[in-house]
């Protein structure tokens, strides 16, 4: 049996992380089916419902009778201190499954207009409240799962890439190339990280579009992360190369970059994955981070972190606490990808305990 | 043979010769990166009506901003040496004179949560290896998984929004209005009382992270044969906790110092925007947002110089502790 599938074997034994699998799944799939799930289109507001309440929903008419899943209407007035107060009125709009409502690319290609969940206009369904534009947190969070999920994903992605090259080369070759890759990795974890995003994102020009500041910020995120990961992988290629496999493939005539593809990366690469599991976390939090300071991506697109950029004000959590929810989907995230990391680091832990430098 | 202070103060230099050198590299590279940018400060300054050409020929001239790139960073680094920061487009002023008291007020939140941080985890670690399996142990690793999870800044807001509805605390910044008549005294407790909420929120995390570190160092020693031997050999439970399995189990931790002192420094920064705390993380948010150079190299060089000073502190610190570990 492959070393892959004895530690999946052990990985799906712990309950605990397959569940953090599911709902990271979950949360994925909701984010690539963002348009049919989300009842508003990101630039979807109503000025008239600012800071709306959660809508609830009714199943019985006011005396007593069925009737389906319903939401009414509401009506805003003001308090003698000048503050919102939302009333719902006796208007009632059904709830509609699949109904049809704003047209939108489906997986960009097909235009379709379905949306899981819709009520007829006027009427308004605010699953999770609005924000203070009237616009509806919880299509917000779904389309903004896009960005706040894959950014992550991506800028681990190229920082693996690049850490198991300048880590393998590195830990393989040692000596001087070993001395000024390692020096190399100094200067990137010289500076505290927060200060490096900020001086990073100084470089990057204001006239981006959108597209572009999210691949800005990818690159700023993975040009920040490589180097971790890349003195665990050296570590790692370090202790590999002594083996007597290596001897034994060197003794047969492959040549140095045979040896480190074939023998000693993918070695690495079993250990490495909880080392990336683990970092995630950091990109993510990362990205939140800088569109909460309003250098990341801007309105009227969402990520967590901007959206949670609304809540810096204080006083707007008094009155308004759901604008707090972003939060509970960042801690998630972060809190699934964690558990996983460390499922896969003790799944491969029995083969490699003891070996290579700890993330 | 050389004698032990004399290596360690051959390391030390060799340490900080080298942390120059890739500091420089750093900055270098991140002039560059910013000077290739289109728009400067200068550029917002043109728009203004009020500044006069002659002012912004001035500032051209005496920055030599007109010059090439490479020019420009030789100019500040020549600066840098006389102890000139260069100069502060958005304040207006020389950039030693702000980053001097910023620096001092992010040493001294991130030295709050740093010893708040240490005098929670390593007692707590200590108390779930001892507590192992019972309900205390499980309820305290739980909320430590959680914890872990949350975001720093979404504590700080929680935080911020307790504080505001209770009235307890006060709601960010580093001193009230007009603390500067207090005495002494009741000034300390001023600034003590706003630095309660980003030191906190700062320190949370790592806490969470560092008695789980600890713990488990803790559980590792107390299986060791010289903690069997020990109660064999009949020596009172405490003197065998916290004398021969503690020693042990609290060394490891100290490597972990300077990795925790960088993590630090980084939270602290955000913590400062968040609380406006007015750090070095604050003032280097207000000049990138201003594309103010000088005051951004000065803010990542200090930043660095921090990390540099508190990794060889740890470094200094480990090699003490264990007289195993060899410096070279």
């Amino acid at each position: 049996m492959s070393e892959f599938k004895l530690a999946w074997q052990r990985f799906v034994k712990d309950r605990v992380a397959l569940i953090a699998l599911w709902v990271l799944g979950i949360l994925y799939a909701a984010a690539l089916f963002a348009d049919v799930i989300t009842p508003y289109s990101l630039r979807d507001e109503s000025r008239l419902h600012t800071y709306c309440p959660p809508t609830a929903i009714h199943f019985l008419t006011s005396d007593g009778h069925w009737a389906g899943p319903y939401v009414r209407g509401v009506a805003m007035s003001y308090d003698e201190y000048r503050r919102r107060i939302y009333r719902e009125t006796d208007e009632a709009y059904p709830l509609k499954f699949f109904g049809k409502g704003e047209s939108y690319k489906f997986l960009g290609v097909v235009t379709w207009d379905r949306h899981l969940l819709s009520v007829d206009a006027p009427g308004r369904v605010y699953l999770l409240g609005a924000d203070s534009r009237g616009r509806d947190i919880f299509s917000r969070i779904i389309h903004g799962a896009r960005v706040s999920l894959t950014i992550g994903l991506f800028g681990v992605l190229i920082s693996f890439v690049l850490g198991l090259l300048v880590g393998g080369i590195a830990g393989y070759f040692g000596g001087r190339i070993d001395n000024i890759l390692m020096r190399m990795c100094e200067m990137v974890m010289m500076v505290p990280g927060f200060y490096l995003l900020l001086a990073l994102r100084a470089a990057v020009p204001d006239t981006l579009n959108s597209l572009q500041v999210y691949a800005a910020i990818v690159i700023i995120l993975a040009f920040i992360g490589w180097a971790g990961l890349a003195r665990v992988i050296r570590g790692m290629c370090l202790s590999l190369k002594e083996r007597d496999y290596v001897l034994a493939a060197r003794t047969m005539g492959l040549t140095d970059m045979e040896i480190v593809m074939r023998h000693i990366l993918p070695h690495t690469i079993s250990y490495s994955l909880a080392a990336v599991a683990l970092a995630v976390p950091g990109y993510i939090l990362g990205e939140s981070a800088l569109s909460l300071i309003g250098l990341g991506i801007q309105d009227p697109y969402a990520s967590w972190g901007n959206m949670l950029s609304e809540a810096m004000n204080i006083v707007r959590i008094q009155f308004a606490p759901w604008i707090l929810w972003p939060a509970f989907f960042i801690a998630l995230t972060v809190m699934c990808f964690n558990l996983i990391g460390d499922a896969l680091r003790d799944a491969w832990d029995p083969m490699l305990k003891g070996r290579g430098d700890q993330p | 043979m050389t004698r032990p202070y004399e290596r360690m103060g051959r390391y030390i230099i060799k340490r900080l010769l080298t942390a120059v050198a890739l500091l420089l590299v750093m900055s270098f590279v991140t002039f560059m990166l910013m000077r290739l940018t289109p728009g400067n400060y200068l550029d917002t300054l043109r728009l203004d009506p009020q500044i006069s050409k002659d002012t912004l020929a001035y500032y051209e001239k005496l920055y030599q901003l007109d010059k090439p790139a490479w020019q420009q960073y030789l100019f500040w680094l020549a600066g840098l040496v006389r102890g000139e920061f260069g100069y502060s487009f958005y304040y207006n002023v020389p950039v030693a004179k702000i980053i001097g008291s910023r620096l001092g007020n992010t040493f001294i939140l991130s030295f709050a949560a740093f010893l708040l941080t240490w005098m929670l985890a390593i007692p707590l670690g200590i108390w779930a290896a001892l507590n192992r399996g019972r309900w205390g142990d499980r309820v305290a690793q739980f909320i430590s998984y959680i914890v872990l999870s949350l975001p720093g800044f979404f504590v700080a807001m929680v935080l911020l929004f307790w504080a505001s509805t209770t009235g307890w605390l006060p709601l960010g910044g580093m001193e009230s209005p007009g603390a500067e008549d207090l005495s002494l005294w009741a000034r300390s407790w001023d600034m003590f009382r706003h630095l309660i909420i980003p030191a906190t929120a700062l320190s949370l995390g790592s806490i969470a992270a560092l008695q789980k570190i600890m713990r488990g160092n803790m559980l590792d020693v107390l299986g060791r044969q010289y903690i069997l031997a020990a109660r064999a050999r009949g020596l009172p439970e405490h003197r065998v906790i916290y004398v021969h399995a503690l020693r042990n189990a609290i060394n490891p931790m100290i490597t972990l110092l300077g990795y925790e002192f960088s993590a630090l420094l980084s939270g602290a920064a955000l913590m400062e925007i968040i609380t406006s705390w007015p750090g070095l993380g604050s003032l280097m948010l207000t000049a990138v947002r201003s594309k103010d150079i000088y005051l951004v190299m000065a803010s990542m060089m200090m930043g660095g110089v921090l990390f540099v000073i508190g990794n060889l502190l740890a470094d200094i610190a480990l090699a003490k502790a264990d007289p195993r570990i060899q410096i070279k």
